[in-house]
């Protein structure tokens, strides 16, 4: 036999030594919730949700971990299968405080959508009281541990994906929590604020910081971008509400494939900045005054003008901007070109 | 960029090499620490070439087939042996060894930024670095390459767009004949046929009163030029400025009439990234009322000129692109539905072409790549008696820039609010000034008073000060000498001395 197949579901599926059941079912559009499960990392098994049922294994196994096989028969939704996430839902939803009426993640939380699909009501078993308290120690984002459900991708992520090694998990058994650094405030650590925790989370246990004063993401129209920091190009999507840059995530394609700096995650704030400039000035004995647009631009085409004139057109320049747009560019340097009529022109390439 | 390079250091076996002159971050990961007295870049460069030759490590067939000027090139290799590099770098012997036989085993790639360029010798650095590729044939080769680092968002795009000096789109030469003729049949209009100036080659003019009038766009020399003084000098004299920006910078309230722009969430465009990758830039947000699109501006300037700069007034960004590439020959072959999803890589001369991911991937551009015999030339300023520490520049991870933007982000201002002065314990002791002191830092063009940090990021006789802070900016100690090719001023290497500043 030349190619691998596998049956998912009663229908045959071929696969690639290696794939994992959850990879195959993946690849082919076929639906196996997880919840730790982070591409591009090795799988840890840890959540129990993609558990799927095998024919002829002793018990339900974890699809993120088990490699396809050849005859292998696979069903992802039996009864059994079914029973077991519901069961692993009610102990989740048992531990800690899943209020979603209150949660910023609500409408973005994998944990809310799986209770609602399996009717898991949080109620089967009575709740643990959370054990730490909140860490918002610093001014990016906050910890809330009694929403976490310890799936560990914030420890990928910021271990396997970003290597930043910030944190971890700490503690053993029913005392585990993830930990940065000794168990330090983030704040006190050696995390750098990269957010790529922040944007794997599952739950609503990594929260921007004021959230609460912010619509929630299920509310806001994500438009994608290329991030205006550094040449690396990070594509972006900017969460928009009230005309107004809510949050930023980072958009899963080349060059970053997800990820984002602190400050292309963090670093927004300036575009609705209250010290925006809204009116041309104009100076007037020595002061900077307002003054209308069609005023601003009328000084400064009849300057250049005059100064063409009177002493040439290389008597003036033009500094373009690497903060602008290829298409800006073009126009500055052929304004500079076609319409003063020189080649002084550049930008701050060189600082 | 940095997590690719982390990821590839510890879950597939990559090698790293780091040339910093301060203990940076990376070191941890890097297999070695080629730690050189700033400024003398060419000469550790060139022994690694020299130890590469010693031991046979060069790719000769790449060499032969692929390169010219390699006899000569060799030769002026003689003098740069390790124990030279020692003296003069003060990299000990072994360390250039061992960087030397770990760049020439199989593919290896070499990434630089400012610390390269910024230098009067930052076209010999970058040469030096271009050598040692051609050598080891790692220039043209996935997982090889000499790469630029582009620390601005779209310098790439404005370099790629013609905002130089010398050059129109795609690089091609205003003194070019053939090519002025082509720019003037599309744009029907008369060019210049003389060289323009150099940012700083404008500045200079002011100062000799012959240039009259200054268009500056989103950028803020004030601070980021070196030498600010001379900077805001210039600024303040000459007759017309004109700022269009997002903020009041400290350039814009030096300026005559300052127009309001919209920032990158509130307009349609593209960005050009390091990778030469053409990506989209979409309208997020509408501007604050009152500000206006910088495209929007320049077409209402050049219309009460008295020409169309381009039709319908640069209102839609998608037709400002169609004539762009058309004027463009490497981005001939892309339009905005081609790079909805995934940018693509320039040179990309027609719509059949998938991009060009690495350069000179069969022969280079210019046909055989040559070996450039590269001498070493010292910094403008070396430490003295009067300036006996070595002053270097940079960034931080939190800010960006001149901070115009970051600094007025909360979070970003929390972690990173103030310019300091990174020192040795050493230099600290020395100087008798703790962590948390104020001190006076002063060189031959001016002084600044910041916070002292005990780093152990710091080598003795060489500090260290963020250039983002404008109430402390570092760029009013630099020095304004630059590279006679490319006119990068040497802000990476000054000379200062500092002092405690009492209570």
């Amino acid at each position: 036999m030349s190619t691998l197949e596998l049956t998912i579901n009663g229908k045959g599926y071929a696969f690639t030594q290696g794939e994992t059941i959850l990879d195959v079912a993946c690849r082919n559009d076929i639906v196996i919730p997880t919840l730790c499960h982070l591409k591009n990392t090795t799988p840890t098994g840890a959540c129990r949700m993609c558990v799927v049922e095998v024919k002829g294994a002793r018990s339900l196994v974890a699809s993120c971990t088990v490699p396809a096989s050849a005859g292998m028969e696979v069903q992802t939704e039996s009864p059994s299968v079914v029973k077991s996430r519901k069961m692993n839902l009610e102990l989740l939803l048992s531990s800690g405080s899943h209020d979603c009426l209150l949660c910023p993640a609500s409408g973005d939380c994998r944990l809310q959508d799986l209770a609602f699909k399996y009717n898991a009501t949080g109620k089967r078993f009575e709740r643990t009281k959370p054990k730490y308290s909140p860490d918002v120690s610093n001014p990016f984002l906050i910890r809330d541990f009694s929403k976490c459900i310890l799936c560990g991708r914030c420890v990928q992520a910021c271990k396997d994906v970003q290597v930043n090694n910030a944190i971890d998990y700490g503690y053993r058994g029913s005392d585990a929590k993830i930990i940065a650094k000794c168990d330090l405030p983030l704040g006190d650590s050696d995390c750098v604020f990269c957010g790529e925790c922040l944007q794997v989370c599952p739950v609503g246990a990594l929260t921007l910081k004021k959230a609460r004063q912010k619509p929630r993401i299920c509310e806001t129209e994500a438009v994608r971008t290329t991030c205006a920091y550094c040449g690396v190009g990070c594509q972006m999507n900017l969460h928009v509400k009230d005309n107004v840059v809510q949050m930023v995530t980072g958009a899963d394609a080349v060059p970053n494939h997800g990820s984002l700096c602190v400050k292309g995650r963090f670093g927004m704030q300036f575009i609705n900045s209250p010290e925006r400039l809204t009116t041309p000035l104009i100076r007037k004995d020595g002061e900077l005054v307002p003054a209308e647009w069609d005023e601003a631009l009328g000084l400064v085409a009849e300057k250049l003008g005059t100064y063409k004139a009177e002493n040439g057109a290389d008597s003036i320049g033009v500094l373009a901007s690497a903060r602008c747009t290829n298409e800006e560019n073009y126009l500055f340097q052929k304004f500079a070109r076609a319409v003063i009529g020189t080649n002084n022109v550049d930008h701050c390439a060189r600082y | 960029m940095g997590a690719a390079l982390k990821r590839a250091i510890t879950q597939h076996g990559t090698k790293l090499i780091v040339s910093d002159p301060r203990n940076i971050d990376v070191v941890r990961f890097a297999d070695v620490w080629l730690r050189s007295q700033p400024g003398t870049d060419v000469i550790w460069i060139n022994t690694l070439a020299h130890i590469i030759l010693r031991d046979g490590l060069h790719n000769q067939e790449y060499i032969d087939e692929r390169t010219e000027n390699f006899t000569a090139y060799s030769q002026s290799l003689a003098k740069f042996t390790p124990e030279y590099a020692e003296k003069k770098c003060g990299i000990p012997v072994a360390e250039l060894e061992k960087a030397a036989h770990l760049y020439a085993k199989g593919r290896s790639a070499i990434l630089y930024c400012m610390g390269i360029t910024q230098h009067v010798s930052g076209t010999d650095n970058v040469k030096a670095l271009a050598n040692l590729a051609m050598l080891c044939g790692n220039i043209g080769i996935q997982g090889g390459g000499l790469n630029p680092l582009r620390g601005q968002n779209n310098v790439q795009g404005a370099c790629d767009m013609g905002a130089l000096p010398t050059t129109y789109p795609a690089y091609g030469k205003v003194i070019d004949e053939s090519v002025r003729a082509r720019f003037e049949a599309a744009w029907d209009v008369k060019l210049s046929e003389s060289n323009g100036m150099t940012s700083r080659q404008m500045f200079d003019a002011v100062d000799a009163g012959t240039l009259n009038a200054l268009y500056l766009i989103g950028e803020n020399p004030v601070v980021s030029h070196a030498d600010s003084a001379h900077a805001v000098h210039c600024l303040e004299k000459i007759p017309f400025l004109v700022v269009q920006d997002i903020f009041l910078t400290e350039t814009a309230k030096l300026a005559d009439v300052v127009l309001p722009a919209a920032c990158f969430a509130e307009k349609n465009g593209t960005f050009t990234n390091t990778e030469r990758r053409v990506q989209r830039v979409r309208k997020a947000v509408t501007a604050p009322q009152g500000a206006r699109d910088d495209a929007q501006i320049v077409c209402d300037i050049a219309a009460k000129m008295g020409t169309e700069l381009i039709q319908d007034n640069g209102e839609n960004a998608a037709a400002v692109f169609d004539e762009m590439v058309s004027v463009t020959p490497s981005y001939g072959g892309l339009t905005y539905s081609r790079i909805d999803e995934t940018g693509i890589q320039w040179p990309c001369p027609d719509t059949e072409s998938k991009g060009t991911p690495i350069l000179h991937a069969e022969k280079f551009v210019c046909g055989k790549g040559k070996f450039h015999e590269v001498d070493f030339v010292a910094p403008a300023e070396e430490a003295d008696e009067e300036y006996p520490l070595i002053l270097t520049t940079g960034r931080v991870l939190y800010q960006y820039h001149t901070g115009t933007m970051t600094r007025k982000s909360t979070g970003l201002y929390a972690k990173a609010p103030a310019a300091y002065l990174e020192i040795s314990r050493n230099d600290a002791a020395a100087y008798n000034v703790n962590d948390g002191d104020r001190v006076k830092v002063s060189s031959r063009r001016g002084a600044i008073e910041v916070s002292v940090q005990l780093s152990e990021k710091a080598v003795d006789g060489t500090v260290f000060i963020p250039f983002h802070f404008a109430e402390a900016a570092a760029n009013v100690l630099t020095n304004s000498a630059a590279c006679p090719e490319s006119g990068i001023a040497e802000v990476k290497v000054c000379a200062v001395t500092i002092e405690p500043v009492g209570d």
